[in-house]
């Protein structure tokens, strides 16, 4: 990481051993109504985990839970041994630091250039001078094949740019980790898997964790590491593993269904 | 199980109590929220985004104007021929003047400001703000440690807070400009004759209360239009309630703080 991106004030360092996300008998609410209940996993340092399940099934939930856009009605989240649900507001800000998202629907800035999009992370959390961030965002629009289109706003751009400018925006901090929400909706099956690639590409060459909710199984085919399985009815967890494997062994029908298409191969 | 009838009268007005209730605490806590995140920009002044607080100047104040003036100077010709018709029975034309300058400083300028604000920009503020909640631009900012209040709210806040008295202070010279018209061209008053009379009736106190009420209006303005658009469901038809329960919301407490402040400037005898 680049010196000058080193967050203002520090965290404390955790132990070796902390899993990047550990999620600990969560559960998720809209007002009376349970979502997920007893959600445990944990999601290992530089390692590409999926959030599957079917539509409904509370994946997008569990994610904007994981992000702090929601707060659990138990339970707890740690990024890196740290707790991201129960905490002070400077620790939270701490942790915002080291995580980047990807939306669904991009998410970037309306009324903003990608440019200003890329650097207002790095104007909130870093002491860079104006030129130094200009850099980054070059550097950044480049890594995800923007270069030049830094004075381009949002609206300008095809949905695979705007995902791809929604992923440099996501790793203007360089996180340690990031969250990907659907990140295939919408894009045409070579602009995933185009995408896909460079999910790929960015974990080999800056080592970060990333979880991904998709139902995709192509991506999840052929990105994950390890994924878990949601169930809207066992409101839950209902399977965890290799995806290859899940889709071979497990003795779980639903996910047996899921990962082979309803029986097709995958 | 649900009832297949409408609530009875005691019912309805529980509720209604209830929704009031919940609505003023919102509201209360928004403006609690603004107020701190005020503090901190005071406090931090190189946070504030200058930049988006200067476009919406030029958006709310400067590309008002044309609506304003149009508005303002036909309520001073109306306020004038209105006038007139009693006036012109006592031979008291010249007090025409009168009415039309005291009635624009110290009501209808502001108000008249308040309401075109309210639905252009408290709107526009809404529908903006509706919308990129809609696109999870909202969520971007927070799961980036970014405020909304200090990014969305508080430049559009002060801009609002900022034009509002000048367009109101314009409004007012429109308004008389209106009501010497008329008089030239009706009553057959010189204008010079309408400026001396309207300049002796109009003192500072008048100046102020028009220039207290705007700047009022234009702050419950933005704040109604940034809550709504923050509060807005995340649907099409979500953002088109927000930008109308912005300007219903905005046009209901301007009402209110006026009748507050017809009562404070009386008591206080301003």
């Amino acid at each position: 990481m680049n010196a000058n991106l080193e967050p203002k004030t520090g965290t404390s360092e955790p132990g070796p051993a902390a899993p990047a996300v550990e999620v600990e008998g969560l559960e998720c609410r809209y007002g009376d109504t349970v979502v997920l209940r007893g959600i445990t996993f944990a999601v290992r340092e530089g390692e590409l985990f999926f959030i599957i399940g079917g539509s409904g099934c509370g994946k997008t939930t569990l994610l904007r839970h994981l992000i702090g856009l929601k707060r659990p009605a138990l339970g707890a989240v740690r990024y890196h041994g740290e707790n991201f649900t129960n905490t002070d507001v400077a620790t939270r800000r701490n942790l915002l630091k080291t995580v980047g998202v990807l939306y669904q629907n991009s998410a970037l800035w309306s009324s903003m250039t990608l440019r200003e999009n890329v650097a207002l992370p790095l104007e909130q959390y870093t002491a860079l001078n104006r030129r130094e961030r200009e850099e980054i965002v070059a550097l950044k629009l480049a890594q995800v094949g923007l270069a030049g289109f830094e004075d381009f706003f949002p609206a300008e751009l095809s949905g695979g740019m705007r995902k791809r400018a929604g992923l440099a925006r996501a790793l203007a901090l360089d996180p340690r980790i990031v969250f990907f929400d659907e990140p295939s909706a919408g894009l045409d099956p070579v602009i995933s898997r185009k995408l896909d690639a460079l999910i790929l590409q960015i974990r080999e060459t800056l080592g970060t964790t990333m979880v991904i909710v998709s139902h995709e199984l192509a991506s999840i085919y052929a990105l994950a590491d390890r994924v878990i399985m949601l169930d809207r009815d066992a409101q839950g967890i209902i399977a965890e593993g290799r995806p290859q494997e899940l889709a071979d062994t497990s003795g779980d029908p639903r996910v047996r269904e899921f990962l082979t298409r309803g029986g097709e191969k995958a | 199980m649900p009832s297949d009838h409408a609530p009875g009268f005691l019912t309805g007005m529980g509720l209604a109590a209830t929704d009031l209730w919940r609505q003023t605490s919102d509201f209360a806590g928004f403006v609690g929220e603004c107020t701190l995140s005020a503090i901190g920009l005071v406090r931090r002044p190189g946070r504030f985004r200058w930049r988006d607080c200067f476009a919406e100047m030029q958006q709310c104040g400067a590309m008002a104007v044309p609506i304003v003036s149009l508005s303002s100077f036909l309520i001073g010709l109306t306020l004038a021929y209105t006038g007139a018709i009693i006036l012109r029975q006592f031979g008291g034309d010249i007090w025409v003047a009168d009415i039309v300058g005291l009635s624009t400083f110290r009501e209808m300028g502001a108000v008249m400001t308040g309401v075109v604000i309210a639905g252009r920009t408290g709107a526009a503020f809404a529908a903006q703000i509706g919308n990129m909640k809609t696109g999870e631009e909202i969520d971007a900012l927070e799961t980036l440690g970014i405020a909304p209040v200090d990014f969305l709210v508080m430049p559009r806040l002060l801009a609002l807070t900022l034009m509002t008295p000048l367009l109101a202070m314009y409004a007012n010279c429109l308004g008389i400009l209106g009501g010497m018209i008329v008089s030239a061209s009706v009553l057959e008053i010189p204008p010079s004759a309408y400026w001396i009379e309207t300049q002796s009736i109009i003192d500072l106190s008048d100046v102020s209360v028009s220039l207290v009420k705007s700047i009022v209006f234009g702050m419950l303005v933005a704040v109604a239009g940034c809550l709504r658009g923050l509060q807005a469901e995340r649907s099409a038809a979500g953002v088109g309630r927000a930008a109308t329960s912005a300007v219903v919301t905005s046009i209901l407490l301007m009402i209110v703080a006026d009748a507050i402040f017809a009562v404070l400037f009386n008591v206080l005898g301003i």
